[in-house]
């Protein structure tokens, strides 16, 4: 069993009881330790930024070409706190209570309580920084609800709020790169993780306009590398988010936890062609004011408002009569499938169910609907080239965020002493199902207010030596491997292309271990893994060389790292033999067809352990102790 | 509907910084006119590696419009022809079949080129560190509701603040100003209560760092607001004069 370190204490006690009790280290001394932080979202920019505050010697590694790019930046809806400005019943325990719930009960208590009461914290911080969020005409912060939550507890700033928290963040960062507390290392990055005598101690990696391959030491390393949803191929993500810092380090002995928990995310524009390179989110605070249906009758071939009121169906209004079009995102999603699997969804693939605003643009106006979403709207009128103000959107599920990740302790830091995991990298706070609004808050809960308390606390208790230890001869090796799985990439002249594999790799997951799984297809599945990846690398076609810009063999690097990454997925995903959030098995459902948990057997997080490419990894458990909230059956009804 | 058409594109090829580049043409078949303009390249590298020839380098990232990474002069035009648009989010519909486009990357002193269609754009990150931010550190905020910001500034910083730092104004600029970038941000920043206090420093930093990348000047062409993806108007210029102007004052 694993030691996730949960202080003792009541539940409401435990973060401030723990920061008390935390080994400090004194301001004078802070610049001695160096820290490595790779990627700059919200949570790696906030983390970088407020060590550097602190007057840490930070060092910050991202493949992007500013800090500014890293894929926080696109989302959309809001930011969660607890701050119940609209008196609507909201505190730091419902807000803690609607995560766990909305995480199918599959996250740990005391992280998520700590989340909802620095929750409030990130608003204060955002708006000091001049983050724009939305205004009442009185002055004051407006707020919105969102997916899986009775009040409204969603701070946004128009539909860019993932934007304006990120250049917070960003511009906190910069500020301390011009007091020579951050350096930045852009177009970098991190191949591989050096561990010496089992303690993270710097990481390899390459100058992306270079080609260069270089070590840096540090005394502690932070990994802020985003989720794995681009094993699918087509996901919302950045064409750039991959797994290869986060796989890497699992290769190095960090256990990956949870990698079958993936969010599909209900509200998205549909996929178009063979050539589609990946997938577009509408946020789902569309949600809020559109009305999710299909035509009552299969394969209705009207347009549709020449389908009338009585032959629609609502579908998610009529199952779900309390939360209606705002139930959780894995349920939303589900029944969007179930409804186009049945021969109902509409379009010309007929894999799309309509959002329609019609009935808010007739309460509230044009003029409303356009402030709301109007960023939105015109997104979708480029994509799709038909006006959302006039005929209803289309969409359809699309992965979208990645709950699994590295495992970490209370304190955010993985089985590997030094090795810190934040944001979406890790696999903390939202269970098996994330709710809207929440990533935003993950992040920079992480990053502003977490780390630098349990960071400290760990440099505290070492001595710092990043400048002698940059001599072991653990970094030389690590630079070779390096070194020779570039080569080796180079060399094999195949005749497929690096995207073809993603490809094929991205569609198999998404038929078997995607919005549902079942036994035979994850098995199916774990056979052909291996044979993609060995014809991978006997047939795989990367021209130019490693020592320049070569973006094909960027990709190859991140590819060959999903095509291992993909078996464990699969593996996870058959070992869990219970539905829960975003893991649907067939096998494992409610005479309604909803998720059914088997908490007597499950109710642990699965760490894996490395143990060589087609080895069997090791499976080790993390009880979950629920003490305060009581185990039932989600019900959006 | 979507069609097939065919494109002759001139494409600029450059191998690094150092060496001079020139137009490469290549035709192509059958493009999609639902695809965006960077799948309908996603395309043409994956057909280039196939023949055995380098794919053509070019920055994107989120394909959605908001990272601010992608970006190319499009027949002339930051991003294309069609307004307020990214070049991740220009759709082939917009092109006729038989068309010639010429392809080239963003052309600016401030702006290096890495390779092909990629430029190198860390003079705006230096900018940005010169002033573009509000000095509070995690932990000194106050509650979120004791600072107040009427609906209208709010607007106003979230219409500035909305830049997605591509640098699409520069290119479109004759002088390769990057006086767009700079007023949004100091107009964003300066403009609300909590950027007040560093007003004057703030305004004269950014602008000096501006200065010293090699930025040009605004001569009042406007091109930079008909190119800019996010639609950010020249009102934030001349904002940004003011608070220069009054920064200056004894």
């Amino acid at each position: 069993m694993l030691d996730p370190k949960i202080p003792s204490g009541a539940l409401q006690d435990k973060w401030t009881n723990h920061k008390f009790n935390e080994k400090l280290v004194n301001p004078a001394n802070r610049r001695k330790y160096k820290i490595i932080v790779v990627g700059t979202g919200l949570s790696g920019a906030s983390a970088a930024a407020s060590l550097g505050e602190m007057g840490y010697n930070v060092e910050s590694f991202f493949f992007q070409d500013s800090p500014r790019r890293a894929h926080s930046i696109a989302a959309q809806g809001g930011i969660n706190a607890a701050k119940n400005y609209p008196n609507d019943g909201d505190s730091i325990r419902r807000l803690f209570y609607d995560t766990i719930k909305g995480g199918d009960f599959r996250s740990r208590e005391a992280n998520v309580y700590r989340l909802a009461e620095v929750s409030n914290n990130i608003i204060d911080q955002c708006v000091a920084q001049g983050v724009p969020f939305a205004r009442e005409y009185s002055g004051y912060l407006d707020n919105r609800s969102f997916g899986g939550a009775q009040v409204s507890r969603t701070f946004y700033a128009r539909g860019q709020t993932g934007q304006q928290l990120l250049l917070g963040a960003y511009q906190a960062l910069m500020k301390e790169v011009g007091k020579k507390n951050v350096v930045l290392h852009p177009r970098t990055e991190m191949l591989d993780l050096v561990v010496i005598d089992g303690v993270a101690r710097g990481i390899i990696v390459r100058d992306l306009l270079t080609g260069k391959i270089e070590s840096h030491a540090a005394d502690a390393v932070v990994l802020a590398t985003g989720g794995y949803g681009n094993v699918f191929y087509l996901s919302t993500n950045a064409k750039g988010c991959n797994v290869t810092a986060t796989w890497r380090a699992h290769k190095k002995g960090a256990f990956f936890a949870n990698p079958c928990y993936t969010q599909i995310h209900p509200t998205c524009i549909p996929v178009h062609g063979e050539y589609q390179s990946k997938l577009t989110l509408m946020s789902e605070s569309l949600r809020n004011d559109g009305r999710v249906w299909v035509p009552k009758k299969a394969k209705d071939p009207r347009p549709a408002h020449e389908v009338p009121e009585d032959e629609r169906d609502y579908f998610l209004e009529r199952k779900y009569p309390a939360f209606g079009n705002l139930v959780p995102r894995d349920i939303a999603s589900r029944n969007a499938k179930e409804q186009c699997d049945a021969g109902r969804g509409v379009g010309d693939t007929g894999m799309a169910v309509y959002l329609d605003l019609k009935d808010s643009i007739a309460r509230l106006g044009e003029e409303i609907i356009k402030e709301r979403y109007g960023n939105l709207f015109d997104m979708y009128a480029k994509i799709t080239g038909t006006d959302p103000y006039k005929t209803p959107m289309m969409i359809y599920p699309a992965v979208h965020y990645t709950m699994g990740g590295l495992w970490v302790d209370y304190n955010l830091m993985s089985n590997l002493p030094g090795l810190f995991v934040v944001g979406e990298a890790n696999f903390s706070d939202h269970g098996a199902n994330r709710l809207g609004a929440s990533a935003l808050m993950q992040g920079l809960a992480d990053g502003y207010f977490i780390l630098p308390y349990t960071m400290t606390n760990y440099l505290a208790q070492i001595k710092p030596n990043a400048k002698e230890i940059i001599s072991r001869v653990e970094f030389k090796q690590a630079e070779e491997q390096v070194e020779d799985k570039i080569k080796k990439l180079l060399s094999i002249k195949g005749k497929t292309t690096v995207d073809a594999f993603h490809r094929e790799l991205g569609h198999l997951l998404w038929e078997k271990c995607g919005m549902a799984r079942n036994e035979a297809g994850l098995k199916e599945v774990l056979k052909l893994i291996p044979e993609i990846r060995e014809r991978f690398w006997k047939d795989v076609c990367i021209l130019g060389s490693g020592e320049e810009f070569n973006q094909a063999l960027e990709r190859a690097g991140r590819v060959a790292d999903f095509l291992e990454f993909g078996e464990l997925m699969c593996l996870d995903a058959l070992e869990r033999k219970e539905s829960c959030g975003g893991h649907f098995r067939e096998e494992y459902q409610t005479p309604e067809g909803e998720a059914l948990r088997r908490d007597d057997l499950f109710s642990y997080v699965a760490a894996w352990q490395f143990n060589g490419v087609g080895q069997a990894p090791t499976l080790h458990k993390e009880e979950l102790k629920f003490e305060e909230v009581h185990l039932a059956q989600r019900n959006y009804k | 509907m979507s069609k097939k058409i065919n494109l002759k594109l001139k494409i600029w090829r450059q191998k690094d910084h150092a060496t001079p580049g020139k137009f490469e043409i290549y035709q192509t078949r059958g493009i999609d006119t639902d695809m965006s303009f960077l799948e309908m390249l996603d395309v043409l590298n994956e057909k280039l590696t196939k023949e055995g020839k380098e794919p053509i380098a070019f920055d994107h990232d989120c394909r959605e419009g908001i990272c601010g990474t992608c970006g190319a002069v499009v027949n002339g035009q930051p991003h294309g022809p069609v307004r307020g648009t990214t070049l991740c989010q220009l759709h082939m519909r917009h092109f006729k079949d038989g068309e010639t486009l010429i392809i080239e990357p963003w052309r600016a002193k401030g702006f290096p080129i890495n390779k092909d269609l990629s430029v190198d754009r860390t003079a705006f990150d230096r900018i940005i560190t010169a002033g573009g931010f509000i000095s509070v550190k995690t932990g000194q905020a106050p509650d979120a509701n004791t600072i107040l910001v009427s609906k209208e500034a709010s607007d106003n910083a979230m219409d500035a603040a909305q830049c997605i730092g591509c640098g699409a104004c520069v290119a479109a600029c004759p002088n390769g100003s990057a006086m767009l970038f700079v007023g949004a941000k100091v107009s964003h920043l300066n403009n609300l209560p909590q950027g007040k206090s560093e007003k004057k420093t703030r305004v004269l930093n950014m602008v000096t760092q501006m200065d010293k990348e090699g930025f040009g000047n605004c001569s009042n062409s406007y091109e930079c607001e008909a190119a800019c993806p996010k639609e950010i108007g020249v009102c934030h210029i001349a904002r940004m004069n003011k608070d220069y102007r009054q920064a200056n004052l004894p």
